[in-house]
């Protein structure tokens, strides 16, 4: 069935055909309709869960987690300082291993007050333990929740579904919803492998000494490991039920490219119809939108990357005192297998400051006129 | 022929509360959750914030309770308590009792705002806050459940606590919650019989329950069920109830309503008061009981 619908309602018709079972959410602008249609497909037994509507994000994830601990499907959504409170507890449901699943509308973290995309938000829960997956269309988003579903499911790990403030959440697109019973065949039920039940009581996330504290830790990354391969494994076989691959990473005219421009999010697609224009002015382009970011997708940045001659990376978002955030992971995932490829470093629309196809002729002229990179970070568009 | 003596028991002989634990001699908390779980049975699942109880209840991979347990965020305790619910009838458990037990720093202060969102919400819970009146686990700090005039690491006896203790069981009144009430472990019948009345009730269903903790008030382990008879005695923690958030019921009223010197002169952590120090306490206390002498009348 084809709709026409915002993004936001993209993630809401994610989890309607996961059938979520607990939902805890709080409003935040723009992730407010997430919540709403979630309620309405609640109220009308569409979807059979329970929504809980807690006082902040905190509660949100906490009962999030503690249902997850029950054995039920759990899902909730969130931005910027929501997802900043929610903080502490994002540790403890990758290091509790609830396989939640949550969306991000990225959006600029205060102050000033800004309702408008850019990554730092997400970005600032890098090393929180999430599975973190950057969208670029309505149809991705409405795909990836049921993949990352599947994904956190099988690993323990829970995920992130990230997606751009207004340029995805509230921009309207055409959305192939998938029947529910093709759904259902490719998410089974969940059922992990504990849970809490009085029928076989255990004390969950107790005081842990050194002497197990490590393993645990341990393990999580060993699964953590695991996930690109699924990944890559359930996208395939989501493209056998529903003809759409969904990967790590997207390239798109990357064969011959000379001047890779690695992306994220929306701005991906934006860099695509970039990518055009500058091979019609004989600049032999190409871009990586980089699609998982953690776990990062190693081999494929240096399969595809590693070959160009430049890369430029463009980040809408920084890490003050050192670069843009997908700069620096792309360098690292470089370092030792670049064969010396220059890799420059930009950052531009940060609070939502559009990322036009002229930022990127901007980007490919700094980064071919250079023969390296002659500073940290080049900044496109700050007004002088 | 000898004659048989036969002894009839209040509570229980079944324990959910195995050896083992890690509490400190004379420690109020650790009686009351035998109490509880006594009168909630087996079908519980308990979501346990940091507090004492998070280290009483043993390391990794132990336990000393038969029941299970989810160590919950800090400020959790309520929240965690509304998803575990929620979590368990969705895959088909409506008879567990989900409670969220904890102390009075994870109630009074860091988890009130998810307790207040919980019992505006009704979720089907019962709250505990087992209230040793001050941060205990992490070493004696003083918590807004800390009396006025009580030394504790943070309110040292040169600058002791000046303002009297919260009032949390009106503020969970306000909430118009179906049922809550005060509880003592020295009076184990009366907690056992309002804690089995709540477990029929459906909604939010709050207990305070008064935990003497020898560590932290310096007081001698012998004297902690002394200490519980005491505060009902001399009204300090009187014992009631309250339903819908209006019906209030005292159960316990003293025949004659003790002053509280004995009772503040058997704890360390009061003895750097002099009489005036202590006659603001007794004010206090009398008003208090005025007042809830007043809303019992009221029903």
């Amino acid at each position: 069935m084809k709709k026409v619908i915002m993004g936001n309602h993209a993630l809401s018709w994610g989890a309607t055909l996961a059938r979520a079972q607990v939902i805890a959410a709080y409003p935040i602008t723009p992730q407010t309709q997430v919540v709403e249609l979630l309620s309405e497909m609640c109220a009308s037994k569409k979807l059979d869960a329970k929504f809980i509507k807690v006082e902040s994000e905190h509660s949100a994830m906490a009962a999030c987690i503690a249902a997850s601990m029950a054995g039920a499907r759990t899902f909730t959504a969130t931005s910027a300082q929501g997802l900043a409170l929610m903080h502490e507890l994002l540790h403890w449901a990758s290091g509790g291993r609830n396989p939640i699943v949550m969306g991000d509308i990225n959006r600029a973290m205060a102050p000033g007050w800004s309702i408008w995309t850019d990554q730092n938000d997400s970005l600032s829960q890098r090393d929180t333990g999430w599975i973190q997956f950057y969208c670029a269309s309505n149809q991705e988003v409405l795909d990836t929740v049921i993949q990352a579903f599947k994904v956190s499911e099988a690993l323990m790990i829970p995920s992130m579904v990230i997606l751009d403030a207004f340029a995805i959440s509230h921009t309207y697109e055409v959305v192939d919803i998938p029947d529910q019973d093709k759904v259902d065949a490719y998410l089974p039920r969940f059922n992990p492998p504990f849970r809490i039940t009085p029928a076989d009581p255990h004390a969950f996330g107790g005081l842990t000494g050194p002497e197990n504290y490590f393993e645990l830790r341990y393990k999580l990354q060993v699964d953590m490991e695991k996930a690109p391969a699924l990944i890559e494994e359930t996208g395939r076989e989501y493209e056998r039920a529903f003809g759409r691959y969904l990967g790590l990473v997207e390239d798109y005219r990357c064969d011959d490219a000379e001047l890779i421009l690695v992306t994220s999010g929306t701005a991906g697609y934006t860099a695509r119809v970039a990518v055009d224009a500058l091979r019609a002015d004989g600049v032999k382009a190409g871009n990586l939108r980089i699609k998982v970011f953690r776990p990062f997708p190693f081999e494929e940045v240096r399969r595809i990357a590693g070959r160009a001659k430049k890369i430029a990376v463009v980040d809408r978002n920084v890490s003050y005192g050192h670069h843009g955030i997908f700069y620096q992971e792309v360098k690292s995932a470089l370092y030792g297998h670049d064969h010396g490829v220059p890799v420059f470093g930009f950052i531009t629309g940060l609070g939502g400051r559009d990322i036009t196809v002229d930022s990127f002729r901007e980007v490919a002229q700094q980064a071919l006129s250079k023969p390296q990179p002659d500073r940290e970070i080049t900044w496109i568009g700050v007004k002088g | 022929m000898k004659k048989e003596k036969t002894m009839k028991l209040s509570l229980p002989v079944e324990e959910l509360m195995t050896s083992g634990h890690l509490a400190c001699q004379g420690c109020g908390a650790t009686l009351a959750m035998r109490y509880v779980l006594k009168a909630l049975g087996q079908k519980t699942a308990l979501c346990i914030p940091a507090c004492c109880w998070s280290v009483i209840d043993g390391p990794f991979p132990h336990s000393t309770l038969d029941v299970p347990i989810f160590h919950c965020a800090f400020e959790t305790a309520a929240a965690s308590a509304s998803g575990l619910k929620a979590g368990l009838e969705m895959v088909g458990d409506t008879e567990t009792t989900v409670v969220a037990w904890a102390g009075d720093g994870g109630t009074f202060d860091i988890g009130i705002q998810a307790l207040s969102g919980a019992a505006e919400r009704n979720d089907d819970i019962i709250y505990v806050c087992y209230d040793n009146e001050a941060y205990m686990n992490t070493g004696i700090q003083r918590s807004s459940a800390t009396p006025y005039g009580a030394w504790t690491t943070t309110t040292p006896v040169k600058h002791f606590k000046n303002r009297p203790k919260k009032d949390i069981d009106a503020i969970m009144a306000a909430h118009r919650i179906p049922y809550q009430a005060t509880a003592n472990t020295s009076y184990p019948e009366d907690l056992f019989r309002k804690m089995k009345k709540a477990k029929e009730i459906k909604g939010t269903r709050f207990f305070h329950i008064y935990a003497p903790c020898p560590t932290g008030w310096k007081s001698r382990p012998e004297d902690t069920i002394k200490l519980g008879r005491m505060v009902v005695q001399n009204c300090i923690f009187p014992l009631f109830e309250v339903e819908n958030g209006e019906n209030y019921a005292i159960n316990i009223k003293p025949r004659e309503k003790k002053p509280i010197n004995d009772y503040i002169r058997l704890q360390g952590r009061f003895h750097h008061l002099k009489d005036d120090d202590i006659r603001l306490m007794q004010d206090e206390t009398d008003r208090n009981w005025e007042r809830l002498l007043k809303r019992a009348e009221a029903k």
